[in-house]
C-alpha cells in the first residue's frame, strides 16, 4: 500500500510579466487503489497541477511538499520521479522523430524496471498490451507520437503506463478529444491496469463523461489554483447538472490577487 | 634523408589510451576516442619529415612506379606549392607540412592472409574487430590499410571469377596500368585544388575497385584505414570503376588512435560510374579530434547511372569534404547522405556538389548535422545546372540540430543554374532539442543523457537507416559517447 500526498502546493510560471502562481496551496491524498477525479474549468490549473507532480522545468515549487510514501518527490529529477513509481499521461504527448515506438517502449520499461525485460516476454507484453488497447501492431515501428492523430497519441499513453506499471498515474485530460469509440478504449485499457495492479490514479478531467467509464472513488472539484471541494462520485452527478458556476463565484473574490 | 626525422616527439610521453582514465578525464575529453592506444611506433621512426622533390622521388622509386606516374607525381607538387590556402571554410592554420611524414612503409610486402600479418599489425587489428567481421562474413573482402600501404587484403573467390578487381591502389597501378592511365586523375585531376595536388604527389595505398560490364556485388566491399604513426600524413587515394550496368557498394570506415599533435589526412577518392550502373560509396569517418581531414571524393555519373554517396563525418578536429556528382549523361541520378557531429573543438564543414551536365538529371542532398560543447557544423553545398541540362530536377534539405546553447551551424547554400525548365527544392531547418522532448522521455524514466542521446539518435535516422547494420550500430554507440555529460 503507497501514498502520494500533496500537501499545500504552490507552484508559479514565468510569463512575461514575471512570475505567476498558478496553485495556491493544493491538498491532496491518493492511496493504492484509489481514483481521484479532479474536475474543473478551463485555466484553473488542473494541467499545472499533473507537470508539478512529474516535474516539468517551466513550472516553479514555491511551497509545500510532494510525498511519496514520505519520499520527498521535489527533490528528485523527472527520471527519478518515473523510476520511482509516478507516470503522467500528457495531454500532449511529444514527437519524437526518428525514434520508434518499439525503441522507446523498451528503453523507457529498462529504466523504470531496473533491468532490460526478456525480450521473448517483452514482445508478447507489448502486443497483448497493444492488442487490448486496439492499436495496429504497425505503430511499433512508427516514430514516437509522430503524425499520431489524438485518439492514437491518447491509447499510447495508456498504452505506456500499461508497461511501465507505475505506482500512481496522473492521467492528464486522457478523454479531451476523444469520440466515444476511442473513449471505451483508452477507458477499458485503463481500468484493466487498475485490476490487475495497485494503482493509484489522479484522473484529471474537464468533463464527466469519462467518469462513466472509469469510476472515481473522490471527485475533488479545482478551481484557481486549489481543491475548492471534495466528495464522493455524486459530486459529479452535480457539476454534470450545473456546471462549475457555483465554485466560479466561490472564486471570485481571491481573484483581483490573480494577473489575469 | 635528414636529421629532422630523428627528433622527439614531446607526445611520446603523453600517450593517451591507458584505459585508467577516470570519468572527468573522459567526459573533459569529449568525443574521447575509443581506439585511442597505439602500437609502439616501429616503422614510423625513419620516416623523414616535411615534403620536397626528394621525397617524392622516393615514393614513387620504393614504388617502382611507372615513369609518367612520377612525372604526374612532381608536376602535383609544384602545383600544391603554388596554390595558396583556402581562405574559405575552417581554419587550416594549425597544419604544419614541414612536421608531416609522408610515407610510412609498415611492411615490406603485403600479406596474402590474416596469419602472415605482423603481431603488432594483427593486435591493432584485433581491438578494432575486423577479424570479427571476416568471420561473420559481412564483407566480401577487406583491405585493411596500415599505415601508407596496404598490408592485408583479401577478396573472396566468386569475387574474381566475375572479374571482379579489389585490391590497394599500389597494386593496381602494377597490374592494371592500362585502367591507370585511363581513368587515374580524369575525375580529380591534381590541380582541382591544393589539396588534391598534394595527394597526387604523395599518394599511397587506397583502394582500387573495377567491376565489369553488368556484374552486381551484392555484398558491400570494405576497407579499414588507420593512422598509426603520430604526425603522418595518410594520403590514400581511392580509384573505382563501375562499368556499364554494374553494381557496387564500397564501405569505408576510419578509426585513428589519439595523438596530442596535429596529424593530416587528405584523400583523393575518383569514381566512375558508366552508362546505367550504380556505385554506392559509404564512409564513417571517426578520426581522433587532432586529425585535419580534407578529402576531395568525387563521381562521374554517366547516361543513366546513379551515384550514391553516404558520408558520416564523426571525429577529426577539422573536417573540409564534399562528396561530388557530375552527372554527364542524360538520366544520371546522383546522391548525397551526410551526416555529421561536432563536439568540443571540432568543426565539420561538410555538404556535396552536384554538377548537371545533361538533360533529365537529377540530385538529391540530404543533410543532417548535430553540434555540441561548443562544436561547429557548416553545410556546404553547391547545386549547378548548366546550359542544356534541362528537365533536371534538384532537391537539398539540410537540418540542424544544436545540443546546446554555446555550438554553432551554419549554412552556405550555393545554387548556380543556368537552364530555364529545371526544378529546383532547398530545405534548411536548424533545431535545438526541446524541453518538452527531454521531459517527455526524462518522465518515462531515462535519465537525461539517455534521453538526449535518443533523441539525437532519432534525428539522425533517416540516414543511419541507409548504412549497413554493424555501422549503423557503430553510429549508435558513438553518438551515446559523444552525448556523455552532453548536457548540465
Amino acid at each position: 500500500m503507497s501514498t502520494l500526498e500533496i500537501r499545500d502546493l504552490h507552484v508559479e510560471v514565468e510569463t512575461e510579466s514575471g512570475p505567476k502562481e498558478i496553485l495556491r496551496g493544493v491538498d491532496l491524498t491518493v492511496n493504492s487503489n484509489e481514483t481521484h477525479a479532479i474536475m474543473g474549468p478551463n485555466g484553473s490549473g488542473k494541467s499545472t497541477l499533473a507537470y508539478s507532480i512529474a516535474g516539468h522545468p517551466k513550472y516553479t515549487v514555491t511551497q509545500g511538499q510532494v510525498l511519496l510514501d514520505g519520499e520527498d518527490v521535489l527533490e528528485m529529477a523527472v527520471d527519478e520521479r518515473a523510476r520511482a513509481g509516478l507516470f503522467l499521461a500528457m495531454q500532449y504527448p511529444v514527437e519524437v522523430p526518428g525514434v520508434s515506438m518499439s525503441n522507446f517502449l523498451r528503453s523507457a520499461a529498462t529504466a523504470t524496471r531496473g533491468e532490460a525485460p526478456k525480450v521473448r516476454h517483452w514482445v508478447k507484453e507489448v502486443k497483448g498490451a497493444m492488442s487490448d488497447l486496439e492499436i495496429d501492431p504497425a505503430f511499433a515501428e512508427r516514430s514516437v507520437n509522430e503524425g499520431f492523430s489524438g485518439g492514437e497519441k491518447k491509447r499510447h499513453e495508456v498504452l505506456q503506463m500499461a508497461l511501465l506499471k507505475p505506482k500512481f498515474a496522473v492521467l492528464d485530460e486522457t478523454d479531451s478529444g476523444l469520440d466515444v469509440d476511442a473513449l471505451r478504449v483508452v477507458s477499458k485499457g485503463v481500468n484493466e491496469y487498475k485490476a490487475q495492479s495497485d494503482v493509484g490514479i489522479l484522473l484529471i478531467t474537464h468533463y464527466t463523461r469519462i467518469l462513466r467509464y472509469i469510476s472515481a472513488d473522490r471527485v475533488h472539484v479545482f478551481v484557481n489554483g486549489r481543491v475548492a471541494e471534495s466528495g464522493g462520485p455524486e459530486l459529479a452527478d452535480e457539476l454534470e447538472e450545473n456546471g462549475y458556476v457555483r465554485f466560479l463565484g466561490a472564486a471570485e473574490s481571491s481573484k483581483e490577487e490573480q494577473p489575469a | 634523408m635528414t636529421t629532422s626525422a630523428e627528433r622527439t616527439t614531446p607526445a611520446a610521453s603523453s600517450i593517451p589510451g591507458a584505459p585508467e582514465l577516470t570519468q572527468e578525464e573522459t567526459l573533459a575529453a569529449l568525443g574521447t576516442y575509443q581506439f585511442g592506444w597505439h602500437d609502439t611506433d616501429v616503422a614510423g621512426a625513419s620516416a623523414q619529415r616535411g615534403l620536397n622533390e626528394a621525397v617524392v622521388r622516393d615514393i614513387s622509386s620504393k614504388k617502382d612506379e611507372p615513369d609518367w606516374m612520377l612525372q604526374l607525381r612532381l608536376k602535383a607538387l609544384n602545383t600544391f606549392e603554388k596554390k595558396p590556402m583556402p581562405q574559405w571554410g575552417s581554419d587550416l592554420s594549425g597544419i604544419d607540412f614541414d612536421n608531416i611524414k609522408y610515407f610510412v612503409r609498415s611492411t615490406e610486402k603485403q600479406a596474402a592472409s590474416w596469419e602472415d600479418l605482423p603481431e603488432d599489425i594483427k593486435a591493432t587489428y584485433d581491438k578494432l574487430g575486423i577479424p570479427e567481421a571476416e568471420k561473420a562474413r559481412l564483407v566480401a573482402g577487406v583491405a585493411a590499410q596500415y599505415e601508407s600501404e596496404v598490408v592485408y587484403h583479401q577478396i573472396r573467390e566468386d569475387l574474381e571469377q566475375q572479374g571482379v578487381i579489389f585490391m590497394d591502389t599500389d597494386t593496381g597501378l602494377r597490374e592494371h596500368p592500362e585502367l591507370f592511365e585511363e581513368y587515374f586523375g580524369s575525375v580529380i585531376p591534381a590541380g582541382d585544388n591544393k589539396f588534391s595536388a598534394l595527394n597526387s604527389a604523395v599518394w599511397s595505398g587506397g583502394s582500387f575497385i573495377y567491376v565489369p560490364k553488368g556484374v552486381h556485388v551484392d555484398i558491400p566491399l570494405q576497407a579499414y584505414f588507420r593512422i598509426n604513426t603520430e604526425n603522418m600524413g595518410q594520403f590514400e587515394r581511392t580509384l573505382i570503376i563501375v562499368d556499364e550496368d554494374a553494381y557496387v557498394h564500397y564501405v569505408e570506415g576510419c578509426t585513428a588512435p589519439i595523438y596530442s599533435s596535429d596529424s593530416l589526412h587528405s584523400a583523393v577518392v575518383e569514381i566512375v560510374v558508366k552508362k546505367g550502373g550504380r556505385c554506392r560509396y559509404t564512409t564513417i569517418q571517426n578520426w581522433s579530434n587532432n586529425v585535419y581531414n580534407l578529402v576531395t571524393k568525387r563521381a562521374k555519373a554517366e547516361e543513366g547511372a546513379t551515384m550514391e554517396w553516404v558520408d558520416g563525418n564523426i571525429g577529426s578536429k577539422v573536417t573540409m569534404k564534399y562528396p561530388a556528382v557530375w552527372l554527364t549523361g542524360p538520366h544520371a541520378k546522383g546522391e548525397v547522405l551526410s551526416v555529421a557531429f561536432s563536439g568540443e573543438g571540432q568543426h565539420q564543414d561538410a555538404g556535396a556538389k552536384m554538377v548537371h551536365l545533361a538533360p533529365h538529371t537529377s540530385s538529391t542532398i540530404i543533410s543532417k548535422s548535430v553540434a555540441r560543447g561548443g562544436g561547429r557544423t557548416s553545410y556546404r553545398g553547391l547545386v549547378r545546372v548548366n546550359k542544356g541540362a534541362h528537365h533536371s530536377r534538384s532537391t537539398v534539405k539540410c537540418d540542424a540540430l544544436l545540443v546546446d546553447t554555446i555550438s554553432r551551424s551554419d549554412t552556405y547554400p550555393y545554387v548556380d543554374v543556368r537552364e530555364d525548365d529545371v526544378t529546383m527544392g532547398h530545405e534548411a531547418t536548424v533545431s535545438k532539442v526541446s524541453e518538452d522532448q527531454l521531459f517527455y522521455l526524462m518522465s518515462r524514466g531515462l535519465t537525461e543523457d539517455e534521453a538526449m542521446a535518443m533523441i539525437v539518435r532519432g534525428f539522425v535516422e533517416p540516414i543511419a537507416r541507409e548504412l549497413p547494420m554493424e555501422y549503423a550500430l557503430e553510429l549508435n554507440r558513438l553518438i551515446e559517447l559523444q552525448m556523455e555529460g552532453a548536457v548540465g
